[in-house]
């Protein structure tokens, strides 16, 4: 079974000369068919978290390690983390001009399955994942992101996300800016792969709104770059009724240990 | 109407919209048009045509030492009822399209011995392609070309120029009333060669023109493509790409004289840098002179840098004499493949190189798509797969 352990994982960014730490001892295990839901205050290092996993080059990791069954994340390149199983669904995903949604869908999952999927089942198999999300066929001629609305985009990172079937899936507030129809349509989509039992999956997010439709099974609170604060789904209905003022208030933080291995 | 974004350092792109008096095309050119060469002074560099180009490159063709002497082939390959001749300096139907505009133009009409005639006869409607394979083995070698389509004769020209030379030319395409001519030159010479080239097309009343130019290869090349229009009702489409790699430097010039009314043109050149010392520079003129009312132009450059250490240059130039225009644009814009892109294509298991070559066959395939034609959007994207395949 897969598992994706981050240990004592510190980050920072260089910013107008001088380097931020932002991450300050992250420590999460997670685990094929889990669902963890990393929430937290806007500036927390949620997004931080999701992008230093999956290996942009703009956050520089200074310590603790990333392993994927016990594989180091930290010494691959971006495309390597993906083919060995990991997925980022991206809060704001790129423009790519020039580039047709069904040419970039082909293209990944070439290279994240080692050999170009046969085009008459890879027809179908697109064809019913974009049906069971609600997308238009004509939307695979367009180019990748561009001009998409806030929902299309996230239709089409779980559109991925389900075709490209990751050890390890990392939603990045896959659920903001979503009306109630699209919230539950890509929700759907999060809790198909989901049932599969193949991946699992770190929800990062803002809103306990997403919880209505997909289940976790740890609750983490996210503050101050590292994880305050652990449990069940009961952790979100405490957050929903209370906020996160608990969490961000100075002085140490009361009723957490973050350095507990919570999965 | 000139947009610019994500200049990189080194770059300019610069645009100007002039009206009347201000003239930024006609009085730009240090020397009127002229088949002569010695009406041209030797250039030194700093003349508004010659800035762009480092001229100690040009291995003479611009200063009368570059001699003839090198071995260029031609060979035309055409449909049956199309006629073929090479003909002497004398033949009454050269330099009918157009007059040179600088000196290695006129300095290729000085110099050339024996030109090329290529004539479609009216009302003859080609379903295949003309075939020119410009050949070059090393060496000096000036050129004249003609291309002639009789009234409402259809077309389609492929030239393809390879090897190693040192080639200055003029290619004159005239356009019969009525008729319809494509023409695809694609430059894919050794990385040594110098290719200097002046197109020039007339476009007879209600004909229609459309230019395909693809630069590849080669260690400079230049060409300048220019329009001028017979009559009435006539359409211009410029379509280019080019793909400039380390040390190469490729320059597109283009002038559209809109000297006549209700003509069209559309004006559309892509290019892609990649590695230190690359170099395009693309031009774009246009003159709408105070007759041409009705005139509908529209011109567009967009360069993608790849990496560091290469430059663009790009400046479109409209010059407007009449008010009473249907249209008249331009846009000009370099950016960067950034690093968003990159991230986010890797983070899909698609490697870097794999990634670059995407976005870059995307960015082509826009331009190629509007063509129009399938056969040859086909044979381009193959050709510029293998260019990609090649060399990011």
């Amino acid at each position: 079974m897969a598992t994706l352990e981050i240990r004592d994982l510190h980050v920072s960014v260089e910013a107008d000369n001088s380097t931020k730490e932002i991450l300050k001892g992250v420590d999460l295990t997670v685990k094929q068919g889990e669902t963890h839901a990393i929430m937290g205050p806007n500036g927390s290092g949620k997004s931080t978290l999701a992008y230093s996993i999956a290996g942009h080059p703009k956050y520089t990791i200074t310590s603790g390690t990333v392993t994927l069954d016990g594989e180091d994340v930290l010494e691959m390149s971006v495309d390597e983390r993906a083919r060995a199983g990991m997925f980022l669904a991206m809060q704001y995903p790129v423009e790519v001009p020039g580039v047709s949604v069904s040419n970039f869908l082909r293209t990944s999952a070439t290279a994240i399955r080692g050999e170009a999927p046969k085009l008459r089942t890879w027809v179908k198999e697109v064809k019913s994942a974009m049906e069971q999300l609600q997308m238009d066929p004509a939307f695979a001629e367009r180019n990748v992101n561009e001009g998409f609305s806030g929902g299309e985009k996230k239709r089409h990172e779980i559109l991925q996300l389900e075709l490209l079937k990751p050890k390890i899936a990392i939603l990045d507030e896959t659920d903001s800016g979503l009306d109630v129809d699209a919230l539950r349509q890509v929700s759907e989509g999060v809790n198909r792969v989901h049932a599969t039992g193949e991946v699992g999956t770190l929800l990062i997010t803002h809103y306990t709104r997403i919880l209505r439709y997909i289940k976790p099974d740890f609750v983490h609170v996210f503050a101050k770059g590292r994880i305050v604060a652990s449990g069940g789904p009961e952790l979100a209905d405490k957050l929903e009724a209370e906020g996160y003022e608990e969490y961000t208030k100075g002085g140490p933080v009361s009723g957490a240990n973050s350095e507990e291995d919570v999965a | 109407m000139a947009e610019a974004q994500n200049i990189p350092v080194g770059s300019t792109t610069a645009g100007t919209i002039a009206v009347a008096a201000d003239s930024t095309v006609a009085t730009r050119m240090s020397a009127p048009p002229s088949f002569d060469v010695a009406d041209f002074p030797v250039p030194h560099g700093r003349e508004e045509e010659w800035r762009f180009t480092p001229l100690e490159r040009l291995r003479g063709l611009h200063d009368g030492t570059a001699e003839a002497g090198g071995v260029l082939t031609v060979e035309v390959t055409a449909p049956e009822g199309v006629t073929v001749e090479t003909v002497d300096r004398t033949d009454a139907r050269l330099g009918k399209a157009g007059t040179p505009v600088d000196r290695v133009a006129a300095q290729a009409y000085s110099s050339f011995e024996k030109a090329s005639v290529v004539s479609v006869p009216k009302e003859a409607v080609l379903t295949e392609p003309i075939r020119i394979a410009v050949h070059g083995e090393g060496g000096t070698a000036y050129g004249h070309q003609v291309v002639e389509l009789g009234a409402f004769a259809e077309a389609v020209v492929v030239i393809d120029h390879t090897g190693d030379a040192v080639l200055a030319a003029n290619v004159d395409f005239v356009v019969g009333d009525g008729a319809k001519l494509t023409v695809v030159s694609v430059q894919d010479w050794d990385d040594t060669a110098v290719h200097v080239s002046q197109h020039n097309a007339r476009i007879g009343r209600d004909a229609s023109f459309k230019s395909v130019v693809v630069t590849f290869g080669g260690d400079l090349v230049r060409l300048n493509p220019q329009v001028q229009y017979a009559g009435t009702g006539g359409e211009a489409e410029l379509f280019g790409l080019y793909f400039t790699d380390a040390g190469q430097h490729q320059e597109h010039r283009l002038l559209v004289d809109h000297n006549t009314p209700h003509c069209k043109s559309n004006v559309a050149y892509k290019g892609a840098l990649q590695g230190d010392g690359a170099h395009a520079v693309w031009i774009g003129d246009v003159l709408i002179q105070a007759a041409a009312e009705g005139t509908d132009t529209y011109e567009l450059n967009r360069n993608l840098v790849l990496t560091d250490g290469a430059r663009v240059d790009s400046v479109p130039n409209l010059e407007i004499e009449t008010g009473e225009i249907v249209g008249a644009g331009h846009a000009s814009a370099t950016g960067r493949f950034d690093d968003e892109q990159l991230f986010y294509l890797m983070s899909r298991g698609i490697p870097a190189g794999e990634a670059r070559r995407l976005v870059v066959r995307g960015f082509f395939a826009e331009l190629v798509q509007q063509i129009g034609l399938p056969d040859v959007e086909e044979r381009l994207l193959a050709k510029i797969d293998a260019e990609l395949e090649a060399s990011v």
